[in-house]
């Protein structure tokens, strides 16, 4: 198939903000601006070249803001995707196939988000009446998206036999990388199983420490040709595959009304990744899971073939996605449950890092790495490679 | 009681015929004039045969719990007063791929944290009530014997 992405572009630059979950004083715009700046120095290239935008629909900034402020030069292609959590890897795709088919020439992908303070919580500010798809679950006190997390892997536990101990087996892989990244907000933070299991309960049978951070922070990754990405300050990281998933029947969060809840957009997703990839899952080096709630990993490595289907749970035991000695070493950064929560864009970043050899828990040899979005949501997956 | 509720638009184009069912004691899930096909939530085109006309019919209102939650705060003020409580998803027997998301009580004036939920297992037999919330019926659930 000559027609696919696969290696026709790369990702040249990143950069990122610090992470807060305290707060930064600076507005979403701000954030983006300096996260694009930076990393389009980071590729070594100027703002006038850049002719591609590519970001979150729920962007605070739009891109005539930033266009304005970095100083970028006449933009061909500008796009946004949707779905939150589910679009990080969505607005890398789709930089990708505009760079790819001529669109623009240097794309910028990024996210900006402010959520630190609770007030800025979309759950907390639901309005008295619902309309739409909200009124079948809202008015049960189903309120937020950790109640419709935990309601699937409830479901998942008594189909499968899961416990909390596969729960806290990815809470724990994960904060233990957060200690190897200084950048990290839970860096310095080591947890215990017993600290998990002590935990305070959010929504049984998810308890805290299965929820991820709520952070300000900024990222920024710089797209352009594989041709044009040998030239450049780094190693170009090459964009292998990308796909999106939509499933049939699908409900984003509140996946209740459809034959196979468990089955999420990672397993539609998955079919097109790995149809238009040279690589199987068993050849990835890492992976970099889209992590609001610690169950979508264990959904998510099925979904992408990691095991099978019921199997995720077990694929956690004994250290499996632990650097450096675990099966596939997830979220090397820490991702969202303990270095910060940026929508997932923080994954696309770390995935990078693992593909120029700078990752502060950085695979050996690692020659691919898998970078996926939410789970629950319309979502989106990249495969990476050097 | 009850105050500060999150409650349905009623006024919903696709699902006012459901609350309006509820009102009168009906728990009613919509279905395909042309192919009988139902569907929850409720939309305006069938996704098996794309008809634009549909109609609302009576189901048992009986069911099994699927799933179940407990939540526990933050969460909004009311709703973090009766916290824990259980949120139950069910699946209704004329097909189990139909589902609602609802609470369990003891009988339709029941408080939504009356049931222990370590009381709850997934697989128990439900049937439905009405709880009257302002001007909203709210389908609930009781536990009956299988």
């Amino acid at each position: 198939m000559s027609n696919t992405l696969r290696d026709k572009t790369a990702i040249v630059g990143m950069a990122h903000t610090a992470f807060s979950n305290k707060g930064l004083p600076d507005t979403e715009l701000s954030l983006a601006c300096q996260a694009i700046s930076a990393a389009i120095d980071d590729a070594g290239l100027k703002p006038s070249e850049v002719d591609g935008l590519s970001m979150f629909s729920m962007e605070g900034g739009r891109e005539v803001e930033v266009a304005r402020n970095v100083g970028l030069g006449g933009i061909t292609f500008f796009a946004e995707v949707g779905y939150g959590g589910g679009a990080g890897c969505g607005t890398v795709g789709h930089a990708a196939m505009a760079v790819a088919t001529g669109q623009c020439e240097v794309a910028v992908a990024w996210r900006a988000r402010k959520r630190a303070a609770r007030s800025a919580r979309i759950w907390s500010q639901t309005g008295s009446r619902i309309a739409g798809h909200n009124q079948w679950s809202r008015p049960s006190g189903m309120l937020r998206p950790v109640d419709e997390l935990a309601t699937l892997m409830r479901r998942y536990m008594h189909e499968f036999g899961a416990t909390r101990d596969h729960l806290a087996n990815v809470a724990l892989a994960q904060r233990k990388h957060a200690n190897r990244n200084p950048n990290a907000t839970m860096h310095d933070r080591p947890m215990t199983r017993e600290q998990y299991m002590e935990a305070r309960w959010i929504s049984e049978p998810l308890c805290l420490f299965d929820n991820c951070l709520e952070s300000d922070g900024a990222l920024a990754v710089v797209i352009t040709s594989a041709e044009r990405a040998r030239d450049l300050a780094h190693a170009p990281v090459y964009i292998h595959s990308y796909a999106q998933g939509l499933p049939e029947q699908h409900q984003s969060m509140s996946n209740f009304f459809c034959e196979e809840p468990l089955k999420g957009p990672s397993y539609t997703a998955a079919r097109r990744l790995w149809a238009n990839s040279d690589l199987k899952p068993k050849d990835i080096s890492c992976a970099q899971i889209y992590d609001a709630f610690s169950p979508l990993v264990i959904l998510s490595l099925e979904g992408y073939g990691f095991c099978e289907r019921g199997e995720g749970a077990d694929f956690t035991n004994d250290g499996g996605l632990e650097w450096p000695n675990g099966r596939l070493p997830t979220n090397t950064a820490g991702g969202g449950l303990s270095e910060a929560y940026v929508h997932g864009f923080n994954h696309i970043i770390e995935g990078v890092r693992q593909m120029r050899g700078s990752s502060t828990s950085q695979v050996e040899n690692a020659s691919s790495c898998l970078v996926t979005s939410g789970d629950c949501v319309p979502t989106s997956a990249l495969l990476l490679r050097r | 009681m009850e105050k500060g509720w999150l409650l349905p638009d009623l006024d919903d184009v696709d699902s006012a015929p459901f609350w309006e069912g509820t009102a009168k004691g009906e728990l009613l899930v919509q279905a395909c004039a042309s192919c009988g096909a139902q569907r929850i939530p409720p939309r305006p085109m069938c996704p098996a045969c794309r008809s634009l006309q549909s109609g609302w019919s009576p189901v048992s209102g009986k069911g099994t719990i699927w799933s179940f939650i407990v939540p526990h705060p933050p969460l909004l003020p009311t709703f973090a007063e009766l916290a824990p409580y259980a949120v139950i998803t069910v699946s209704l027997d004329e097909d189990p791929s139909l589902r609602m998301v609802g609470n369990l009580v003891t009988g339709p004036d029941g408080a939504i944290n009356e049931i222990d939920p370590a009381t709850i297992e997934i697989g128990q037999r439900v049937s439905v009530v009405f709880a009257k919330v302002e001007d909203v019926h709210i389908p609930r659930w009781v536990r009956v014997a299988s």
